[in-house]
């Protein structure tokens, strides 16, 4: 073995690199070498020198609570943003109904003026649908923002979202005009219930 | 340990403030002492230590857990270190020495009312010397001899916080310990 070489295996060896073979190498070298000898002592006394010196030092007193009181104050939003990662269900199910709500409270609010479905015979006057007298609407009747006043018949179901049955004074209520509808009758005038009805025709469909 | 410190990030992660304290208290030490070797200057290790842990709370979400929490914070904080020296790469050299005889720094980490030993005062100059020697190392060779012997970090953890491939990380603490024995010797 050569100086260097030696001196290359003596890294190995403080690295706890070396094998059994190698570190027996580098004790003969070192035996018949005094310059080796000096140099593996020199580096020897170094490293006890540095693992003397890595005892643990202190931090400063107080540096824990100086740490924790510059702690970035976390803004509201950054919490939020936490909680929403930790809760991906029920983040994603808040939006969606929060999609939802809005967009039937837009419906609601824009749907301000009168619809009616489509049948023959139907008169429309303002806010007002009139069943003509005499005449026999086909079909489901749907009246939206409007009121219907019945003087004829309705053959199939009624419905009136936002609006009223306008009752015939004359007549014995509004009992007299539902008698004239063949199907069922039902009057919607809360937003709770439209959204379902709407609900409902999306899922029937 | 490990488990203890897993558990509280767990709930650092959830929004808990005090785990945070947990961490905090447990690494201090290993934090400030990886700086204050790193950069010489005890009020400048105090700013850097602390900027990491305050980084290591603000990118906790970035922490894989199935890593070692140790590793990454001590990236965190060699990265500032070196960072720092970057900064005040012109003037550094210069001032090294002066930098490094700050010995009375670590007096001052000492509880004032406690009297110091004779031995101890003596091993403090030694250790004050040490100090200085290992600032004059450049910052490359600087870093993997002052995590080599801190907290049994093997070479390969060495080479991931330094960011560096382990061939690299041996062949700077055999070059790092060559230029040291030639100062120490005379110790």
């Amino acid at each position: 073995m050569n100086c260097e070489e030696s001196l290359a295996l003596m890294h190995l060896y403080l690295d706890g690199d070396a094998s059994e073979e190698e570190a027996q190498q580098l004790r003969e070298h070192l035996k018949t070498c005094p310059d080796c000898n000096q140099h593996y002592r020199e580096l020897k006394q170094t490293e006890s020198l540095l693992s003397g010196a890595a005892y643990e030092l202190s931090a400063p007193a107080g540096f824990t609570a100086s740490v924790m009181a510059n702690l970035p104050k976390e803004k509201k939003r950054v919490g939020y943003m936490r909680w929403f990662r930790a809760h991906p269900i029920i983040t994603a199910a808040a939006v969606f109904f929060l999609f939802m709500f809005t967009s039937v409270l837009s419906a609601w609010n824009s749907d301000s003026s009168v619809s009616v479905s489509k049948q023959e015979g139907l008169i429309v006057e303002n806010d007002l649908v009139i069943v003509p007298e005499g005449v026999t609407v086909k079909g489901d009747l749907v009246v939206e923002n409007g009121d219907l006043d019945i003087r004829g018949q309705v053959d199939g179901d009624v419905t009136i979202i936002n609006g009223d049955l306008v009752e015939d004074p004359g007549a014995k209520v509004n009992m007299a005009s539902v008698d004239n509808i063949s199907g069922e009758y039902q009057e919607i005038d809360r937003i709770f219930g439209w959204a379902w009805y709407h609900l409902k025709e999306l899922v029937t469909f | 340990m490990e488990n203890i410190i897993k558990y509280h990030i767990k709930n650092v992660k959830k929004g808990d403030h005090a785990a945070f304290e947990e961490i905090v208290s447990f690494y201090q030490n290993k934090v400030y002492h990886i700086v204050y070797r790193m950069v010489g200057d005890s009020h400048e290790a105090q700013d850097i230590a602390q900027e990491a842990f305050i980084r290591a709370y603000t990118n906790i979400h970035s922490f894989d857990e199935n890593r070692k929490f140790s590793t990454w914070l001590y990236r965190i904080a060699t990265n500032l270190s070196i960072d720092r020296l970057r900064k005040k790469k012109p003037d550094f050299h210069l001032d090294a020495e002066v930098k490094g005889t700050e010995g009375l720094d670590m007096y001052s980490q000492l509880a004032a009312d406690q009297a110091l030993p004779e031995e101890e005062v003596e091993s403090m100059e030694l250790q004050s010397y040490i100090h200085k020697e290992i600032l004059s190392l450049p910052p490359k060779y600087r870093g993997v001899i002052v995590l080599r012997f801190l907290d049994d970090l093997s070479l390969a953890e060495i080479g991931e916080i330094l960011d560096l491939p382990l061939g690299t990380v041996k062949t700077r603490i055999h070059r790092g310990r060559e230029l040291l024995r030639k100062k120490l010797r005379h110790v």
